[in-house]
């Protein structure tokens, strides 16, 4: 058994910005991260960011990793780094479990943060198993890491930044999009983001919900279908987009595993993506010690999450000692930082989630 | 398909390797996941649902969704999604829940 004083699961924005400030502060710091490289879903993502200069705006997710990592590299003497690793365990006791190159570990921290993110969401109607039916962000990383191209002809699902941005990289790719639709009456995401792809000449059709897939062995055609202001499905209204690759991009759930074996208080927000921990201002959950950031907190954007992340990760170092004279002015900055991207119309729904939480 | 030319992304790609697939030889570069080298080749349907065998292809491509689990080098239930490529792999499809040796 290995003991370290706080344990980083998942190596992500969130992971990175916590390990960084707890490991900067002298605590000693494991990463677990089940990919070979760190930098969680921010490898694939290869647009600029929003947000301010505090949370990399103007810079491509893909070089964001680079720079957290290089970062985190500073403080290598805390800090001990586990790729190809899986945390599949937490127990009342304090242990984790790790599943590392085919073998089984057992480490006991002081603390716990948990970063592990989020999955993509999945819609209902016939035949959306067919191969050819792919969640945007798998396309995402299969086009953008791998090189890949998923397919000739795509027909994207929601209209949010997701979305949009990842019809765009299709593009950029030399794919051809045949339409963005999205059952909301309105289009979510960025209307920069609309904006450029409206122009590309992709319709972008709001109030239109898929009705069925059609193909055997994969996706050959899709019908969609408008939906009334009750959201329910106009029959007439129908046609038939010939595609052989649909993206699914209708939001994110957190990836709470862990914290629902641990036993932490989860509330079921929507807002947030589903089941969410009940935590407190600094991040920890109704289990002491135990810590959360990023998306499996509430799926944000990256920008939130990396800011979550040196929020859990100083307040963490603290509770074990370690601190310094800027402890009260960084935590009042990050919780500023997170009111500024929280702010507007586009941060309200996350506002309302919060509200639920936050005791 | 491979993506050949990007305004923004140059891809690093290891050296090429062999693999079969139930049978086939099909040629991919070591380190990417199985998944892309497949789909690269035109190969779409990875695993099949347990009751009805209907096709099943990859969903989330981050190890999450159990949608493509494959049998590599005789071992059932590997997500080929996450799962590097390695010279001399035999692929294959896989029927039912697969069995532990």
């Amino acid at each position: 058994m290995k003991k370290t004083e706080i344990v980083v699961v998942g190596g992500g924005p969130a992971g990175l910005s916590a390990a960084i400030n707890a490991a900067s502060l002298g605590a000693k710091v494991t990463v677990f991260d089940r990919n070979s490289q760190l930098g969680g879903q921010l490898v694939k993502q290869t647009h600029m960011f929003f947000g301010s200069q505090k949370q990399y705006a103007s810079i491509r997710g893909v070089d964001i990793a680079d720079i957290l990592t290089n970062e985190l590299m500073k403080y290598k003497d805390n800090i001990e780094i586990h790729t190809d690793s899986t945390v599949i365990g937490m127990y009342e006791d304090g242990m984790l479990t790790v599943e590392q190159d085919g073998k089984y570990m057992k480490i006991k921290p002081q603390s716990v943060i948990v970063t592990t993110g989020a999955s993509e969401k999945f819609l209902t109607f016939p035949n959306n198993d067919l191969p050819g039916i792919y969640g945007a962000g798998a396309v995402q990383t299969l086009m953008n890491v791998y090189g890949v191209a998923p397919g000739d002809s795509v027909l994207m699902i929601g209209a949010g930044n997701i979305g949009l941005i990842v019809s765009y990289q299709l593009m950029q790719a030399g794919i051809k999009v045949k339409a963005i639709i999205d059952a909301a009456p309105k289009i979510g995401g960025y209307l920069v983001h609309a904006s450029k792809i409206r122009r590309m000449g992709v319709p972008i059709m709001t109030s239109y919900t898929v009705k069925y897939a059609h193909g055997t062995e994969k996706l050959e055609k899709v019908t969609i279908w408008r939906l009334d202001e009750k959201w329910q499905p106009m029959p007439g209204t129908e046609l038939d987009i010939e595609a052989d690759v649909m993206c699914i991009s209708v939001g994110l759930s957190p990836l709470a595993e862990l914290l629902w074996q641990i036993g932490c208080d989860m509330k079921f927000v929507p807002e947030l993506g589903g089941h969410v921990p009940v935590r407190n201002e600094e991040l920890e959950t109704s289990m002491k010690g135990i810590y959360v950031a990023g998306d499996v907190a509430g799926v944000e954007e990256a920008s939130a999450a990396m800011v979550e992340g040196r929020l859990a990760g100083l307040c963490a170092a603290k509770n074990l000692g370690y601190t310094s004279d800027q402890f009260d002015a960084l935590k009042a900055d990050y919780l500023d930082q997170l009111n500024a991207l929280r702010s507007g119309p586009v941060g309200e729904k996350i506002r309302k989630g919060l509200d639920q939480l936050v005791g | 398909m491979r993506i050949e030319e990007h305004p923004i992304l140059s891809f690093k790609k290891g050296p090429k390797v062999r693999f079969t697939f139930d049978g086939k030889t099909y040629e991919g570069y070591e380190d990417e996941p199985i998944a892309a080298a497949l789909h690269a080749a035109g190969v779409r349907t990875l695993g099949h649902s347990h009751k009805l065998g209907r096709p099943r292809g990859f969903y989330c491509a981050i190890g999450n969704c159990s949608s493509c689990l494959m049998v590599v080098n005789g071992e059932p239930n590997v997500r080929v999604c996450v799962e590097k490529l390695k010279d001399g792999m035999v692929v294959e499809t896989q029927k039912g829940k697969g069995d532990l040796r």
